[in-house]
């Protein structure tokens, strides 16, 4: 193996792993302030879509990108609405709100299959970004770059500033949190809308950079393995890293491996590895309740106040 | 002026409810209802698109005479059967399980529903009411293997392949056996992503294969993804199922395209004027089930040339990529000469020499 098949593939991994990573950082948020999101499958769709459909039509990537991040916001104040003003069951809005997803993206990207788009490339120069070496630093799009910058700032967010604070009191402990003047709901709203734009962004990921086209159904399943990635992670963003360039790793290697001729282990095998990793963490977490590793305290339990 | 009591209600519906029993006996112009189970959505304009052009031809030709339901995205394997026996249940007639999964669950709710025909593609199970139908897509790799040969300068193609059923084995060896008929030393690179439809999985796979060495791709799964890949990197790669020039102008080469419309015309009169048997139907180029796209006009005239030759040959029967002598991976002799039958190319689950699995 020279250096030339090892940097591509970790530019393949790196790029397998920033669209889970950009949505599970949104999720991350969300369950941090107490409510599960079980439509990030959906909400991608409604990003990418839009994503796409806007950089086509206008021919400015930037413009879809947040474009589709504001859509992605709206499907999720929708759930927000169902779940935290009307306190209707998290997990079947989830549910609900990934099959609206797939149903409303398809009929959207209806006039837009078969076109295509500039890929969102590197803002880097070309001497840089296609530099047989440095293209490793280098030559990815500006969303891989984003996604690092913004976990940092989620860490930073919940670890040091007030605000994070709040969010993490609201969801381990809401009624506390109401009882001393904050708005519980008002903070997960704001939580959920944060869940939705990354989830666009994770979207725009697929069809601006890594695929780039519309297709129905174009994230075939990532939204469930971010969703499964907060979890491994335990709601810690470094983990979530880890995590994401791990499952990223594990879902690109197996391609690289037996296309360079190796096969050590059943690919089926490799392809269930993100869920059985973490089943293997939630099991780690039932069994050390205290260490730190558990789920905010009031995951998917609606909030009503008595006044 | 008459009472809306609780009874009269109750009889109005019960009388509602024999209607359509009623109806099926006694209007003889009744549509036939047809039903398709589809693997994919029809927007991967690939294997179920192709499915649904054949559904509208088939509207197209008999109009009002049928009615159709189409369900989509149905997964292989055991859930597909409660799909198959629902469509069973709400009466229609004929009904189009359109992928190798279905095989059994289609069997275990045809010999439930002996009045209910079925039509499973790409199978190899049959009873009294289950037909099977496939095309001949080994004749369209046949094409795009010898294109391949010309048009690779590594001498390697990348192949993306969904599963290992003798289907994609068969498109796998055809691809490679015509491509060494112009270039002895080509060699192709298999990778298998257990998936007909994941785009970005098939994207990744083809910068892998790519990375490997391969300057051609081609590839039995549904989505354009890798395609667009090849059109990034200024690659060439070839279609699935339908004409995909539209994502890759400049990669794309060509497509095999599945035309199922006649087949389910013929299928669907045959119903009609109650001539409808059990059969196992393998058409190809010369029944017009398989067809190809437009060539990309970066190919050679004279490749082009060759290519029609060989799709006439293959009409008129004078072509057979399968013709001996054919070494498989390790070496050994599988035929030494004449033509592999089709029972041999329908149990096929071993690689010719050159593929790298």
């Amino acid at each position: 193996m020279n250096d030339t098949i090892i940097i591509s593939i970790i530019m393949t991994v790196i790029g397998a792993s920033t669209p889970i990573l950009l949505a599970a950082l949104g999720e991350l948020i969300v369950e941090k302030s107490g409510v599960l999101n079980l439509g990030i499958e959906g909400m991608m769709l409604i990003g990418a879509v839009v994503g796409f459909a806007v950089t086509l039509t206008t021919g400015f990537h930037l413009l879809g990108i947040v474009v589709a991040m504001l859509a992605s916001t709206l499907s999720a104040m929708l759930f927000a609405y169902l779940t935290l003003t009307l306190t209707a069951n998290q997990v079947a809005t989830g549910l609900a709100l990934t099959i609206f997803g797939i149903g409303i993206s398809s009929l959207m990207g209806e006039p837009y299959v078969g076109k295509t788009i500039e890929i969102f490339s590197s803002w880097f120069p070309a001497s840089l970004a296609e530099h047989p070496q440095l293209r490793v630093i280098f030559g990815y799009s500006p969303l891989v770059y984003l996604s690092l910058i913004l976990t940092i700032s989620v860490s930073y967010f919940l670890k040091k500033t007030r605000a994070g604070l709040i969010l993490r009191a609201v969801g381990e402990s809401d009624l506390s949190a109401h009882s001393i003047g904050y708005s519980v709901i008002g903070v997960r709203y704001a939580a959920v809308a944060f869940g939705g734009a990354m989830a666009g962004l994770a979207g725009c990921y697929f069809s601006l950079v890594l695929t780039p086209l519309w297709s129905e159904e174009l994230t075939a399943g990532r939204g469930w393995i971010a969703l499964a990635l907060v979890v491994f992670a335990a709601w810690k963003p470094s983990r979530l890293l880890f995590g994401a360039y791990l499952f990223g790793a594990i879902m690109t290697l197996e391609l690289h491996a037996k296309a360079a001729g190796f096969s050590f282990i059943a690919p089926e095998l490799l392809a269930a590895m993100p869920y059985l990793a973490t089943i293997v963490v939630l099991a780690l977490i039932s069994l050390r309740k205290s260490s730190g590793l558990a789920a905010p305290a009031c995951l998917a339990k609606p909030f009503k106040p008595s006044t | 002026m008459k009472l809306i009591s609780r009874r009269n209600v109750l009889k109005s519906a019960a009388a509602a409810s024999t209607l359509p029993l009623l109806g099926k006996s006694a209007f003889a112009m009744d549509p036939v209802k047809v039903a398709f189970v589809y693997l994919g959505p029809i927007g991967d304009h690939g294997w179920t698109y192709a499915h649904e052009q054949g559904r509208q031809a088939a509207i197209a030709k008999f109009g009002d005479a049928i009615s159709t339901t189409i369900v989509e995205n149905v997964a292989e394997g055991p859930d597909s059967e409660r799909v198959i026996r629902r469509l069973a249940e709400e009466g229609n007639d004929l009904i189009f399980t359109c992928s190798f999964g279905y095989m059994n669950p289609t069997l275990k709710v045809a010999k439930r529903f002996k009045d209910v025909k079925f039509e499973h593609a790409t199978g190899y199970k049959r009873a009294p009411n289950m037909s099977t139908y496939n095309a001949r897509f080994h004749e369209g790799r046949a094409i795009c293997g010898t294109i391949a040969g010309h048009m690779s300068k590594s001498g390697t193609a990348g192949y993306i392949a969904s599963f290992p059923i003798p289907e994609v084995v068969m498109g796998i060896n055809a691809f490679t056996l015509a491509a060494q008929k112009v270039n002895p030393d080509f060699k192709t690179n298999v990778l298998w992503v257990n998936s007909w439809y994941d785009p970005p999985k098939e994207a990744d796979a083809a910068t892998a294969l790519i990375d490997q060495g391969a300057d051609i791709i081609t590839q039995h799964t549904d989505s354009p993804a890798a395609l667009r890949v090849c059109e990034e990197r200024d690659l060439l790669a070839f279609g699935q199922s339908w004409d995909m020039t539209s994502f890759a102008p400049k990669a794309h080469l060509t497509a095999i395209m599945d035309i199922w419309g006649p087949y389910y015309i013929d299928r669907i009169q045959k119903v009609m004027d109650k001539k409808w048997e059990s059969a196992d139907t393998w058409w190809g180029f010369k029944e017009g089930i398989v067809a190809l796209a437009p060539y990309n006009e970066r190919i050679p005239a004279d490749v082009v040339a060759e290519a029609e030759a060989i799709r006439e040959g293959i009409i008129d029967g004078s072509y057979d990529v399968f013709t001996g002598p054919i070494k498989d991976q390790s070496g050994t002799v599988r035929l030494a000469e004449g033509r592999l039958t089709d029972g041999d190319l329908l149990s096929m689950d071993w690689y010719v020499e050159g593929v790298q699995s």
